[in-house]
C-alpha cells in the first residue's frame, strides 16, 4: 500500500497547482501518515474498531488519487424535498454546486484558496492523510450578527463511478459574533467500498449558535470517518445530532472545546444498525473555563450481527469550576450476535462540578411487550412501538422543529 | 533528630522500622537469585521449574505503560528479592519461640499474635518481608480440616493441591508483574477449605515490608471446595523510607460449586511523605475464579496507602449462576496516585455482578476508577450493576472514571452509573451548626459516602477502616 500511496501522492502534487507553502505542509502530513499508517486497535482511541483491519478486509486496492478535472452530474432527486435550503454539493469529492439563494450575499463568504494549517493533532494519522490528499479546502464565514434564513445542507454524494477510492474533504466553518447557522450533513452513496475521510472544523465566536445535523441513513458499504473539531467562545451554543445508520462502517469523532464562559455543547446520537454494520461515536468534551455545560445522549438499536461503540469523554480542567456535564448511553440488543461497547469516561480536576454518566444495555422489556400485546398489537408492532419510543426520546432533543420533522420522516417515526 | 523522628511518626504510625538481623539473597534478578529463593524455601524441583518458566517468559514481556499514574523506571536489578529475619531461618515450632523483637513489631501494629489466640478468634498468618513468621490457631482449624499455612509450607506438604491450582487463575504468562511474581514470589498464605465446611473463624494475613530496598512478592492461593465458605482478611503496612519500594503480589481465588469466598483488604502501605517522596508501589494482581455453579466471590477493599496503587481485583464468572461482587473505597491524599477498579468477566449463564466503587481524592492526588464489564455471547441472562462515585476535595486533585462496558448478549442487562461531586456547603453548614468542627463534619460526611462499602467489611476491620478513612484525610480540609 505504501508504494501506491507514494505514486498517488506525487501524481496529486504534479496534477494540481498547490502553492509552495501548501506542498510543504502536505509533504509533512504525508510523511506522518506513512509513518503511522491507518490506526489499529493498539491505539486506545481505536480499541473497539480496528480501522486498519476493517479497511484491508473491505477494500481491495485502495487508491488515493482522485481525478477531479471532470465535472460530475448531480442527481437532482436526492435533494431534500419540502425544505427550503441552501446547498453545497460534493459529488465523488468534487465540489459541484454552491448555492445560497436565500441569503444576503455580503453576509456570507466562501474561501477556497487557503493555506493549509499544520494538523493540530499529529497523533491522528487520519487527519494527516486528509491534509496530504485534500485537493480544495473550503472555509465558510458567517458575518457578525447574521443568522442564515434557511438551513444549509452539505450533500456528500458518491455515485457508481467511484470504486475503492479514498476521498478526503476538509471544511472550516467560522461563525462570527452573534451569528447562527443550521447545518445539515446529508450523505447519499451509490458507490462501493470507498474510504471517505471528512475533516470539519467549527469556530464559534461570542454568542454564536451552531446546529449541526448529520444524517447517514442510506445503506451502502463505504467506510467513513468524520472528524469534527469545535471551538467555542463566550455564550456560544453548539448542538450536534447524529443519525448513524447507513454506512458499513462510520466513526464520528467530536472534539469540542469550551473555551468561553457560559458556553454549552449538546451531542445527541442514534444508532440504527443491522447486518454486519459497525458504527462508532467518540466524543471528547473539554471544559476549559468555568460555568460551562455539556449534555450527551446516545441511543442505539442493534440487529443481526451489528456492533456499536460509544466512547465519550468529559474532561474538566482545574480552572473549570461550576461545570455541568452529563452523559447517557443506552442500547437495545435484538439479536444474539450484536454487540454494544461503551467507554464513558470522566477526567476531572476541579472540585465544584456536577458530572455524571450512565450507560445501560440489554434487551427489550418483555413485560412491556406483553402489555402492548394484551391490548391487541402483534409482536412485531409492539416491538416497533417500543423501539420508536426509545429512539424518539433523542429526536425530541432537536431544537429546530422543521429539521426535527424532517428527521422523523426519514426515520419513519410518527407520534 | 529524635523529635523529628517522632514528628514524622505522627503522620503514619506504622512508619517505624524494626532492627532485626536479616538474611538476604544477593541483589538483582537472575537465575541464581531464583535458585537461591527456591533453595531457601526447600522447594521441590517442579516448583523451581515453574519459577524458571516464568523467568524465561519475563524476558520477552514488556512492562505495561497504559496506566494513568506514571512512575520513574524501576531498576529490577537494584532490588533484594528475598529478605528474611535471621531468627526465622530455624523455624520456630510455636509462637513462644519467636524472636521477641518480631512479636513487639506486631504488637506495635496492633496484632499481638499471642493474645490473639485467646481474644477475638481470628486466625492470623503474619508475613514479615519475605517469610511467613507465625500462623495462629492452627490446631482449631485442623480439627475441621481447614488448611491455613504459609504457601512455602503448602508446597512441601500439599503439593497436589498447589500443583493443581497455582497459576490456574493467573497464568504464568499473564502480564509483566504477575509473571515477575511467579518467578520470585517468596511467601504468602495458602488456604484450603474442604467440601461442605464453613470456616469457623475469619482468616487473616498481615503483611509487612521491613528491610530497605526490598520488594515484597507474596502469593496467596485460596481454594474453597464444594459448598464451603471462608472469609479472609488482609492488611499491610511498611516503614517510612525515602525510596520507593515495589510490592507486586498475586492473589488467586478459586471457588468450586456452591462455595463462597469473601476477601477483604485494608491496604495501608506507606504512602510517601506530604511532598510525594518515597512510598510503596502497590502493583498487585488479584483474580478470583468462580469455577463451579452457584459460587460467589466478593472483594472488598479499603485503599488508603501506597504512593501508587495499581490493581484490579477481578472475577471470572465461569460457573452458571455464579456471583461476583466488588466493593471499594480508595482514598488518595497529598501526591498519592491510584488507578484501581475491577474486571467482571461473565462467561456462564445467569451470572450476576455488582460493583460499588467510592473514590475520594484530596491534596494533589490523582484517582482513577478503571473497570471492565464483559458479557460474552454465551452468558445468557446475566446482569451487572455498576456504581462509581467520586468525591473531590480542592481543585488540585483529579478524579477520573474509565469504565469499559462490553455487551455481546441481548438477554443480559448492564447498568452503569457514575457521579462526581464535592462536599456541599449546605452539608458542612448543617453539621457545623450542630456543633461539629469542620474536620469532624467532613469525616462524618465521608463516612456516610463510604458506608455502603464499609458495611461489607467484617466488624473488627470495619472499625479500623473507618478510623483509617479519618486519618487519611486529616489536613485536607482548609
Amino acid at each position: 500500500m505504501i508504494e501506491q500511496l507514494k505514486i498517488d501522492f506525487e501524481k496529486l502534487i504534479k496534477n494540481s497547482n498547490f502553492s509552495k507553502k501548501n506542498v510543504e505542509i502536505k509533504r509533512k502530513s504525508f510523511h506522518n501518515f506513512i509513518e503511522k499508517g491507518f490506526p489499529n486497535r493498539r491505539e486506545e482511541n481505536w480499541k473497539f474498531s480496528d480501522l486498519n483491519q476493517i479497511i484491508s478486509k473491505n477494500i481491495k486496492n485502495l487508491s488515493f488519487y482522485n481525478d477531479l478535472s471532470k465535472p460530475n452530474k448531480i442527481d437532482q432527486s436526492i435533494f431534500i424535498d419540502g425544505l427550503e435550503h441552501n446547498k453545497l454539493v460534493f459529488v465523488n469529492g468534487r465540489i459541484e454546486k454552491i448555492e445560497f439563494d436565500y441569503e444576503e450575499k455580503n453576509k456570507i463568504e466562501i474561501l477556497d484558496d487557503l493555506v493549509l494549517e499544520k494538523s493540530n493533532d499529529d497523533n491522528n494519522s487520519l487527519l494527516s492523510l486528509n491534509n496530504a490528499f485534500v485537493s480544495k479546502y473550503f472555509k465558510l464565514i458567517v458575518k457578525k450578527n447574521y443568522s442564515l434564513q434557511k438551513p444549509l445542507v452539505i450533500y456528500n454524494i458518491t455515485n457508481k463511478d467511484l470504486v475503492s477510492k479514498s476521498i478526503n474533504l476538509k471544511v472550516d466553518i467560522f461563525l462570527e459574533e452573534n451569528s447562527s447557522l443550521k447545518l445539515v450533513d446529508f450523505s447519499d452513496d451509490k458507490s462501493n467500498t470507498n474510504f471517505i475521510n471528512v475533516n470539519y472544523s467549527f469556530d464559534l465566536q461570542k454568542y454564536s449558535i451552531l446546529k449541526n445535523y448529520k444524517i447517514d441513513n442510506n445503506s451502502n458499504n463505504n467506510i467513513k470517518y468524520y472528524f469534527n473539531y469545535i471551538s467555542q467562545e463566550i455564550n456560544s451554543v453548539s448542538e450536534i445530532f447524529l443519525l448513524s445508520s447507513g454506512s458499513e462502517f462510520i466513526k464520528n469523532e467530536i472534539n469540542c472545546n469550551l473555551r468561553g464562559k457560559y458556553s454549552s455543547a449538546f451531542v445527541n446520537g442514534i444508532f440504527i444498525l443491522n447486518k454486519k454494520k459497525h458504527h462508532e461515536i467518540k466524543t471528547n468534551i473539554n471544559h476549559l473555563v468555568e460555568n460551562t455545560k455539556s449534555y450527551q445522549l446516545i441511543k442505539g438499536v442493534l440487529e443481526d450481527t451489528s456492533k456499536a461503540v460509544y466512547q465519550g469523554k468529559i474532561f474538566v480542567d482545574s480552572k473549570a469550576q461550576r461545570t455541568n456535564g452529563y452523559q447517557l448511553s443506552k442500547a437495545i440488543l435484538l439479536n444474539d450476535n450484536t454487540e454494544f461497547n461503551a467507554k464513558p469516561e470522566l477526567e476531572i480536576y476541579a472540585d465544584d462540578v456536577k458530572c455524571s454518566h450512565g450507560s445501560a444495555s440489554g434487551s427489550l422489556n418483555e413485560d412491556s411487550i406483553f402489555y402492548l400485546m394484551s391490548r391487541g398489537l402483534n409482536y412485531n408492532e409492539a416491538k416497533k412501538l417500543l423501539i420508536n419510543g426509545f429512539l424518539l426520546d433523542v429526536v425530541e432533543k432537536i431544537t429546530d422543529s422543521e429539521i426535527k420533522n424532517l428527521i422523523k420522516n426519514i426515520m419513519s417515526l410518527k407520534q | 533528630m529524635r523529635e523529628k523522628e517522632i514528628d514524622k511518626l505522627k503522620d503514619y504510625k506504622y512508619g517505624f522500622t524494626t532492627d532485626i538481623e536479616n538474611v538476604r539473597a544477593p541483589k538483582g534478578l537472575n537465575k541464581e537469585v531464583i535458585e537461591y529463593i527456591s533453595k531457601a524455601k526447600k522447594e521441590p524441583n517442579w516448583m523451581l521449574d515453574w519459577r524458571m518458566k516464568a523467568f524465561e517468559r519475563l524476558k520477552i514481556l514488556k512492562e505495561p505503560n497504559w496506566q494513568k499514574p506514571k512512575y520513574p523506571k524501576i531498576d529490577y536489578q537494584d532490588i533484594y528479592y528475598y529478605s528474611a529475619p535471621k531468627s526465622a531461618s530455624e523455624k520456630p515450632k510455636s509462637i513462644d519461640e519467636l524472636d521477641p523483637k518480631l512479636l513487639d513489631t506486631y504488637k506495635k501494629l496492633g496484632i499481638p499474635l499471642q493474645e490473639q489466640q485467646r481474644l477475638n478468634g481470628i486466625a492470623v498468618d503474619a508475613v514479615f518481608d519475605s517469610v511467613s513468621v507465625a500462623t495462629t490457631f492452627k490446631d482449631k482449624l485442623n480439627e475441621v480440616g481447614v488448611i491455613f499455612c504459609p504457601i512455602s509450607e503448602a508446597i512441601q506438604k500439599h503439593p497436589e493441591l498447589v500443583k493443581k491450582y497455582l497459576g490456574s487463575v493467573i497464568p504464568l504468562t499473564d502480564h509483566y508483574f504477575a509473571t515477575l511474581n511467579s518467578a520470585v514470589f517468596t511467601d504468602g498464605s495458602f488456604v484450603y477449605i474442604p467440601p461442605g465446611v464453613r470456616c469457623p473463624m475469619e482468616l487473616s494475613t498481615y503483611f509487612r515490608i521491613n528491610a530497605s530496598q526490598t520488594g515484597q512478592f507474596e502469593r496467596t492461593l485460596i481454594i474453597a471446595d464444594k459448598g464451603s465458605y471462608v472469609s479472609y482478611l488482609e492488611g499491610c503496612t511498611a516503614p517510612m523510607r525515602d525510596e520507593n519500594q515495589l510490592h507486586a503480589a498475586n492473589v488467586e481465588l478459586v471457588a468450586l460449586d456452591n462455595a463462597e469466598i469473601k476477601y477483604s483488604t485494608v491496604q495501608n502501605w506507606y504512602p510517601g511523605d506530604e511532598n510525594g517522596k518515597g512510598g510503596i508501589y502497590n502493583f498487585v494482581t488479584k483474580r478470583g475464579l468462580c469455577k463451579g455453579i452457584n459460587s460467589k466471590i466478593s472483594w472488598t477493599q479499603v485503599e488508603t496507602g501506597s504512593a501508587i496503587t495499581w490493581k484490579y481485583p477481578s472475577c471470572v464468572l465461569q460457573g452458571d449462576n455464579s456471583i461476583g461482587e466488588f466493593y471499594s473505597i480508595a482514598i488518595t491524599n497529598n501526591y498519592q496516585k491510584a488507578d484501581t477498579g475491577t474486571k467482571m468477566i461473565h462467561l456462564g449463564k445467569n451470572t450476576r455482578s455488582k460493583i460499588i466503587s467510592k473514590g475520594i481524592s484530596a491534596g494533589f492526588s490523582d484517582m482513577t476508577y478503571r473497570g471492565l464489564v464483559d458479557i460474552s455471547s454465551k452468558a445468557k441472562n446475566s446482569r451487572n450493576y455498576t456504581q462509581c462515585d467520586s468525591l473531590l476535595m480542592g481543585n488540585k486533585c483529579g478524579a477520573h472514571t474509565v469504565p469499559y462496558i462490553k455487551n455481546k448478549n441481548p438477554e443480559s442487562n448492564i447498568a452503569h452509573e457514575a457521579t462526581t461531586s464535592k462536599i456541599s456547603e449546605e452539608q458542612l453548614h448543617y453539621c457545623q451548626q450542630r456543633g461539629l468542627n469542620p474536620e469532624e463534619a467532613v469525616g462524618l460526611i465521608v463516612n456516610g459516602f463510604c458506608k455502603e462499602v464499609l458495611q461489607q467489611l467484617p466488624m473488627e476491620f470495619a472499625v479500623e477502616a473507618q478510623k483509617l478513612v479519618g486519618i487519611s484525610l486529616e489536613g485536607s480540609v482548609g
